[in-house]
This record gives structure tokens, C-alpha cells and sequence, in this order.
């Protein structure tokens, strides 16, 4: 497999008037092809963070500290500002939550359609509105040709999050990052939403990174899950690998965190403790251990992962 | 449609109302009218004979009433200073006075609006402090104080302006009246020599109003085009690789300009308040300088319709503004 993202010790800092926040040290990882891998965490663990790192939409404080990201073969890092709004929504789009407040309210949600294909793919006006329709149609919205004059304010939250991904996958981006794509939705609504987007990624061999804090979606929908916390990436495997044999200590309590159809509220156990301060300049190598009840004196030593399986890494000492 | 006439119907009450505030203001305010028309030396006979000739020895409720019957027909009563019907010189005055209004916000609109785009686009710039000393200014300065200073430094030191004396250099002759707008007419029958002059005299006080008018439309260009930038659509906007000026202009500005347009209304009905003064200081035949004039007089006619103008403008201003509402927001269409 070629991996169409390959992310390697990307870090990333947040200058604010209180001090430095580390948000992401060396964070490593690979996309392939066709496939899609959740990025799961708790909030402030840097899920978003790293979407938008890659994508150079950080807002003015933030900035890339070190390492490299290609996407195909481009380097991410180095890409000038003008390059990269040339990679994003072509190569490389976005699906946020709460997609009607991510519309613009007052364009005709075609136009919008329309406004990235134009860009992007250089077409006259009248081929990308239809372009536009044939998207609208595409992402199972009815009555497609009469739609594209609709508001966002006229649309349910699920229809609005049907034209979010068609404005993403218009171009045929090789890479997919969907942040919370179904947080707000009803449970039926998140189903069919995240039923267009794999079916899109199958048609055209997209690559997606799904964000999110619900590992139930992840179980269901990813091919490989990748856990964050705190700036780092804890545990790495194929999703039946890491839910069945979860090997470090913040996935088993995330796990445990999680409801079930079976378990009851009752055997839920929260996470004790909460993430360091990111901006302590003397973050221990493992930004976990404080939280950990495994915590052996070698955790004080540089972390360093350990291949357990072929598919299944872990950035723990003393991993269970 | 429907929703426009509706507004149009609501605001009947308000007229209403403001006719019969002016009606008992202009007879309660100091100063006798008759007395004052009699002269110093009049007698008490001839100051009862002028009353009872204005009808203004009636009882209150009686005069309101023939008030009333007159306004119906459109009479707005006898100007007893320019010895016209108050509507002849309403109508008269008041292309000057839009004239001169519009200029001022025409050039308050087209420095303020790009002042507060460039100084939310890039904070902390030479625009951003530009646009800060601006809405200072604007704010602290009053217009009639503007208007002199301008006067003195562009008349007085520089000699670059004409003497503030009205539309047009007294020597030169109006253009024929179409649409009452000097500037306009002028440039229609192609009398550019009248343009000109009709421009050098309108650059003063229109500079007034404009500067005046600048702060409110700069101060809040910048902070609505500060809060949209950053919503959540024009992320999405930037993760789809759109080019900034499309992201500025056509995302941004426009959900931008919403509360703009709403401010546009609020300023237009300042300046038309802050007209009274600049006329005044300009010799600006308009219906400001009407109004005081005919106040000084305690000559109640023209007082009043100036008032019901003043109102029924504010009127006409709100529908015009809430029409532009509609065209740029499909939300306020559907409400």
C-alpha cells in the first residue's frame, strides 16, 4: 500500500500571551489509499489541530515546528501559503460539524458548489453549475436541479452536511478529512451521512481521516484507529486489532469510557485525571503517566514505539 | 410585496402621532407668532386683528381640526416669512437639501466601507490605526465645528474652496430642474461649466457630512467584517482552497454588509438631523436652513412641515433600507 498522507514527527506550538502550548510533538502517521482512519481522543488531545495544521489553515498563532507531511508526494510543510489553498479543496478537502453554520447563509448552496469547482478545475461558469447539480444529485439530494437555488436555512442539518460533502468531494480530492462530520446529528442522519461518504471513498479510491471523539463510530467505520493524546499518538492499530487487544493504558480507558449496546451507565468508568497543561515546558516524554495507574520509573525515559504486531503499534513501557 | 405595503400601513400610527406632537409643540413653545409679525411698534389691536386673521385666537382642539382639513388636501399652511405655501418651499428646498445629504454619505460610504474592510482584514495595519483616529475623530468632532474649520483652512487660508455661499456662485444661473439635483441636471444637458461650479460649492459641506457619517459605517464595517471572518463558513471557504478575494468579497463582505445596510439607515437619518446645522453654516438653501429660520420666527406652519417631511423621509428610509435587506438576505424574503 502507498500512503497518500504520510505525516512524520510533525509538531506543531501555539504562541498565546500565556506561554507556549506544545499541541502536537512529533506526531507520525500514514494514510493509504482508499482508506480511512480515525483520529480518536478526547477534546483538546489535537485532533483538530493536526487537520488543520496539515492543511495550513492555523490561525495566526499557531505554527509547524518541525517534521514533514506529503500528501502525494507534496510536501506539506514546506508548501507557500498561495500553494496551499491550491491543494486544499483539490487534492485535499474538509467536512467540519455543524454543517449549516458552515455554510455560507446567504449564497444559494449550488453557487457554493459551483465557487470551488471554478476554482479548482478551471470551468466556464455554466459547467460548473452543472457539475454542482450533478454533485447535489450525487450525495442523494432530491430534486437536485430545483436545489441548487436552496439556502442553507432551508435545508435539514443532514441535507446541509450532504452539500458540505459534495463541496468536498467535488473536485475528487485524493484525501478527505471529516472533523466531527456526524457531532449534532440524529443517529439515522449520522448512518446515511457516513454511508455517502464511504461510498464516495470506495468509488474513487479517496483516502479519509474520520475525527472523532466516538469510538463506537470509529469501530464501525474505519479501517485503522489511531488514538491522540495530549499532542500524541498513544496506539496505533487495525480497528478489530485495537478494540479486541487495546494495549495502552489511555485506549483501554477509553474503551471503558465508551457505552455499549450490552453494558449498562453503571460500568462506565471515567478517565481520572485530565490532559497536562500543554504549556508546561517540562511536559514529561509520556504526557499520560500522570493519569496512569501502570506507571513504571522508566516512563521518565524518551518514549519510543514498539511494534507488537505487524499493524499495531504503541508508545508505552509498560503496555498492557 | 404584501410584507412592504404591511410596513408601510404599521408606521401610519407614528405619522399620526408626529403630527400631533408638532401640532402642540409649535403652539406651546415660547413666542408669539402674531406678536412677532405685528412688529415692535404694533398695536394691541392690530397684534388681535393678526391673530384672528391665522385663526389663532380659536380654541386648540378647533385650530388642530382645521389643521387637520388642510393637511388632507395637502395644504400645509402659509410660510408668513417667505410669504409661500409651506409646500411650494418644501418642495422647493428639498432637493438641495437630498443633494447635499447624499453627497455626504456617498463620500462617507466610499472611504468608510473600504477603510473597515482593510482594517479587519489585516489587524494592527497603517488601515486598522487609520480607521481607529477616523471613528475618534468623527465621533468627538461636531459638524458645525467641522464645517467652520473647513471653511476657514479650504476658503479663508487656502482659497482652494468658493465662499460658502449656497449651491452655485451668485453669478451663475441653476440649470433647468429635472431632477432638482444640481450636480445631476447639469451633467444631463451637458453645462459642465455649471457641474464644475456646482461641485466646487458642494465639496465643503458634503465633506462635513462625510466625516460625520464616516465613523459609525467605518467603525462598523470593521467589527462585522471582523465577526464573519471569523464564522465557521469562511473556514469552510478556506478549506476549499478559495481564492482570498473571493473570500473577502463575496463570502465575507457581502454576510458582512447586512448589519452595514441597517447602520446606513441609522446615519442617514443623523445626517439628515445634522443638515440643519451644515446648512446653516454653508448658506445651504435646503429645508434645514428653512426650519431655523422659520423657528427663529416662531412662524409655526413651516416648523410643522418640516417635521411631517422629516417624518415621512425617515418613513420612506426604513422601506428603502428594509428592501435592501430582502435583496441581500434570502432569510429576511422568507420572514
Amino acid at each position: 500500500m502507498t500512503a497518500i498522507l504520510d505525516v512524520r514527527d510533525f509538531s506543531v506550538e501555539f504562541r498565546t500571551r500565556s506561554g507556549i502550548v506544545h499541541a502536537l510533538d512529533r506526531i507520525s502517521f500514514q494514510v493509504a489509499r482508499g482508506e480511512t482512519m480515525a483520529l480518536v481522543g478526547e477534546s483538546g488531545s489535537g485532533k483538530s489541530v493536526t487537520a488543520y495544521a496539515l492543511l495550513g489553515l492555523l490561525d495566526a498563532a499557531g505554527r509547524i515546528t518541525g517534521g514533514s507531511a506529503t500528501l502525494e508526494g507534496v510536501e506539506l510543510t514546506q508548501a507557500s501559503p498561495k500553494e496551499l489553498a491550491r491543494i486544499r479543496g483539490a487534492r485535499a478537502a474538509m467536512i467540519f460539524q455543524n454543517p449549516r453554520a458552515a455554510l455560507n447563509p446567504i449564497r444559494p448552496i449550488g453557487r457554493q458548489i459551483a465557487d470551488v469547482v471554478r476554482r479548482h478545475a478551471g470551468l466556464s461558469r455554466r459547467d460548473a453549475d452543472a457539475r454542482a447539480v450533478e454533485m447535489l444529485r450525487e450525495v442523494g439530494i432530491p430534486d437536485p436541479a430545483r436545489r441548487f437555488a436552496a439556502y442553507p436555512f432551508e435545508l435539514s442539518g443532514g441535507m446541509c452536511q450532504r452539500v458540505m460533502i459534495a463541496i468536498a468531494v467535488a473536485t475528487r480530492p485524493a484525501l478527505l478529512i471529516a472533523d466531527e462530520p456526524t457531532t449534532g446529528l440524529d443517529v439515522t442522519t449520522q448512518a446515511v451521512v457516513m454511508d455517502i461518504i464511504q461510498s464516495l471513498a470506495a468509488e474513487t479510491g479517496m483516502a479519509t481521516i474520520l475525527i472523532t471523539h466516538d469510538l463506537a463510530l470509529a469501530a464501525e467505520r474505519s479501517g485503522r484507529i489511531a488514538v491522540m493524546h495530549a499532542g500524541h499518538i498513544v496506539e496505533d492499530a487495525v480497528t478489530a486489532e485495537l478494540l479486541a487487544h487495546p494495549r495502552h493504558p489511555y485506549t483501554r480507558r477509553l474503551l471503558a469510557a465508551t457505552p455499549t449496546a450490552a453494558g449498562g451507565l453503571a460500568d462506565l468508568r471515567a478517565i481520572p485525571g485530565s490532559l497536562p497543561d500543554l504549556r508546561r515546558t517540562d511536559l514529561p516524554p509520556c504526557r499520560f503517566a500522570a493519569r496512569c495507574e501502570q506507571r513504571l520509573p522508566a516512563c521518565e525515559a524518551p518514549m519510543a514505539w514498539r511494534h507488537l504486531a505487524p499493524a499495531h503499534r504503541v508508545a508505552c513501557w509498560n503496555p498492557a | 410585496m404584501r410584507g412592504l405595503l404591511w410596513r408601510l400601513a404599521g408606521s401610519l400610527p407614528a405619522l399620526a402621532a408626529v403630527i400631533v406632537v408638532t401640532f402642540v409643540l409649535t403652539r406651546v413653545l415660547p413666542g408669539d407668532t402674531a406678536t412677532y409679525f405685528a412688529g415692535p411698534t404694533a398695536s394691541a389691536e392690530s397684534i388681535a386683528q393678526i391673530r384672528a386673521e391665522l385663526g389663532l385666537d380659536r380654541p386648540l382642539p378647533e385650530q388642530f381640526w382645521n389643521y387637520l382639513r388642510a393637511l388632507v388636501q395637502g395644504d400645509l399652511g402659509m410660510s408668513l416669512t417667505t410669504g409661500q405655501p409651506v409646500l411650494t418651499d418644501i418642495l422647493q428646498r428639498l432637493p438641495a437639501s437630498a443633494e447635499l445629504t447624499l453627497a455626504g454619505l456617498l463620500l462617507a460610504v466610499s472611504i468608510a466601507i473600504p477603510l473597515g474592510i482593510l482594517a479587519a482584514v489585516k489587524q494592527g495595519s497603517l488601515a486598522d490605526h487609520a480607521c481607529r483616529v477616523v471613528v475618534t475623530a468623527g465621533v468627538s468632532l461636531p459638524v458645525f465645528f467641522t464645517g467652520l474649520l473647513l471653511v476657514y483652512v479650504f476658503y479663508f487660508v487656502l482659497g482652494w474652496a468658493p465662499a460658502p455661499l449656497g449651491r452655485l456662485d451668485a453669478f451663475a444661473s441653476a440649470p433647468p430642474t429635472v431632477t432638482g439635483f444640481y450636480l445631476v441636471d447639469a451633467a444631463l444637458i451637458g453645462d459642465w461649466e455649471t457641474w464644475r461650479g456646482a461641485l466646487a460649492q458642494i465639496v465643503l459641506p458634503a465633506a462635513t457630512l462625510g466625516l460625520f457619517a464616516l465613523a459609525p459605517i467605518a467603525r462598523i464595517t470593521r467589527a462585522s467584517m471582523l465577526a464573519v471572518l471569523g464564522a465557521e463558513f469562511i473556514r469552510t471557504a478556506r478549506a476549499s482552497g478559495l481564492a482570498s478575494s473571493t473570500i473577502i468579497l463575496t463570502y465575507a463582505l457581502r454576510n458582512a454588509l447586512l448589519p452595514v445596510v441597517t447602520t446606513l439607515g441609522m446615519v442617514f437619518s443623523f445626517l439628515l438631523g445634522a443638515n440643519v446645522l451644515v446648512e446653516k453654516v454653508f448658506a445651504w438653501p435646503g429645508i434645514g436652513s428653512y426650519a431655523v429660520e422659520a423657528l427663529i420666527a416662531s412662524d409655526g406652519a413651516p416648523v410643522q412641515g418640516f417635521v411631517l417631511t422629516m417624518a415621512i423621509l425617515y418613513v420612506l428610509l426604513n422601506l428603502a433600507i428594509d428592501m435592501v435587506n430582502r435583496a441581500l438576505d434570502p432569510r429576511a424574503r422568507r420572514a
